[in-house]
């Protein structure tokens, strides 16, 4: 997994590469460079690994705890009963897990050491591995990549878009109880 | 209502109301307030004021309906401004209501202030127990010592027949707080009228004070104090 420092302030930040959390990063010279001000990389990546994906839709609230994920779950298991929809595992890059032969699932959940780690990030590190998820994950041939966000309106939604800018979303779904 | 709790019971306490949770804060919206603070002499901002509670939130700096979409750099800065350019005078209580989460805000606070102390919220549903756990954990992590659980929207029963069913599950928060070592301060039962009090800006320890729900939040603000550590004078 990419390192990143605690404190970074972001490729993009005008403080990239000279900050004082900066030293001994292995980006630092990338970054003071001005490097990070170009396009990311990842962004053409993403949309290359993204071809085989014919469908991302994003679920989101705003809200805590009106049930995104438990949407999302669902969701995906409606999809997966048409039989018609098919994933493939080609062997390069992370492999999703499976829970049905059509459907396969990657969260942070599956790469820490115990369920009740807690996942202290500020946003740098979190964009990092939103990154990794999109562009280092074999999701093969996949109809349809359900998006379970987190609550409100940050770095995550934020890099989500970003990073499929080109590889192009189809949409967003937003859950909400009635209050 | 942890906050009007802390001040039915003792009135002589002054009690501030934090709102941190810059994407969705339902502060101004539960305690009735609008507006953009006024400054005080110092360019500090003033809290607003209402049944006897000193308020800030980020709802008060933006728009009912404006996204604060904003990464985590930006966010520090806000919250940087809601702790130490407010006018809050003296109080003895300060109670923060934090977003989601174990990120940006929750490092951000418990690196620039101290804290007394956590509670811990959580239904009894097992996904939601996994995140106060977490929770739990980072606070362990950054050294603020947690002072106890609350078992929110613990059981509802029917308005006509009396039946009750525990929605989320019966008592999950209790198995945490013995497996986390903790306690659980209180149980706050799911019902309409929390809920409904909340909506129209008059939360139930304000306006229904003498009802088992209000008495609820009382009873877990008699346990919070109890808990906290002594004042160094």
């Amino acid at each position: 997994m990419e390192e990143v420092p605690h404190d970074c302030p972001g490729a993009d930040s005008a403080q990239a590469g000279r900050g004082a959390s900066c030293q001994g990063c292995p980006n630092q010279r990338l970054c003071a460079s001005g490097a990070g001000a170009t396009p990311d990389p990842a962004i053409e990546e993403i949309k290359e690994k993204m071809k085989t994906v014919k469908h991302k839709i994003l679920v989101l609230s705003g809200k805590g705890g009106v049930g995104k994920s438990t949407f999302s779950a669902h969701l995906a298991h409606g999809l997966a009963e048409d039989e018609n929809t098919q994933v493939h595992q080609s062997g390069s890059g992370w492999s999703p897990v499976y829970v049905e032969d059509n459907l396969g699932v990657m969260s942070v959940g599956f790469l820490l050491s115990s369920p009740d780690d807690a996942v202290i990030w500020r946003g740098p590190k979190k964009n990092g591995m939103i990154k990794q998820f999109l562009r280092d994950v074999d999701w093969g041939e996949v109809d349809y990549l359900i998006v379970d966000t987190p609550p409100g309106t940050s770095d995550e939604h934020l890099s989500v878009v970003q990073y499929l800018t080109a590889a192009h979303i189809d949409g967003a779904v937003i859950i909400t109880t009635p209050q | 209502n942890l906050a009007l709790a802390l001040a039915a019971n003792d009135s002589s306490k002054a009690i501030g109301l934090l709102d941190v949770d810059v994407y969705g804060p339902s502060v101004p919206k539960m305690m009735n307030l609008k507006g953009n603070p006024e400054l005080s002499q110092s360019n500090l901002m003033r809290p607003l004021l209402n049944y006897g509670i000193a308020c800030m939130s980020m709802g008060f700096l933006v728009e009912e309906t404006a996204p604060v979409i904003w990464r985590g750099l930006m966010v520090m800065s806000a919250i940087e401004k809601l702790l130490r350019q407010v006018d809050w005078g003296q109080l003895d209580y300060l109670v923060v209501d934090m977003p989601p989460g174990t990120g940006d805000v929750q490092l951000s606070v418990s690196q620039n202030i101290p804290i007394s102390g956590a509670v811990i919220v959580s239904t009894p549903q097992d996904v939601a127990l996994m995140d106060a756990h977490k929770g739990a954990e980072m606070f362990r992590k950054v050294h603020v010592p947690v002072l106890g659980l609350v078992q929110n929207m613990s059981v509802f029963q029917c308005p006509k027949c009396k039946h009750k069913t525990h929605i989320f599950g019966a008592d999950g928060a209790r198995k945490l707080a013995r497996a986390l070592g903790l306690d659980v301060l209180g149980d706050v039962p799911l019902h309409l009228n929390i809920r409904e009090a909340s909506d129209t800006g008059q939360p139930i320890v304000f306006s229904q004070p003498e009802s088992d729900e209000a008495k609820a939040y009382l009873r877990i603000a008699v346990e919070v104090v109890r808990r906290l550590p002594p004042h160094p004078e």
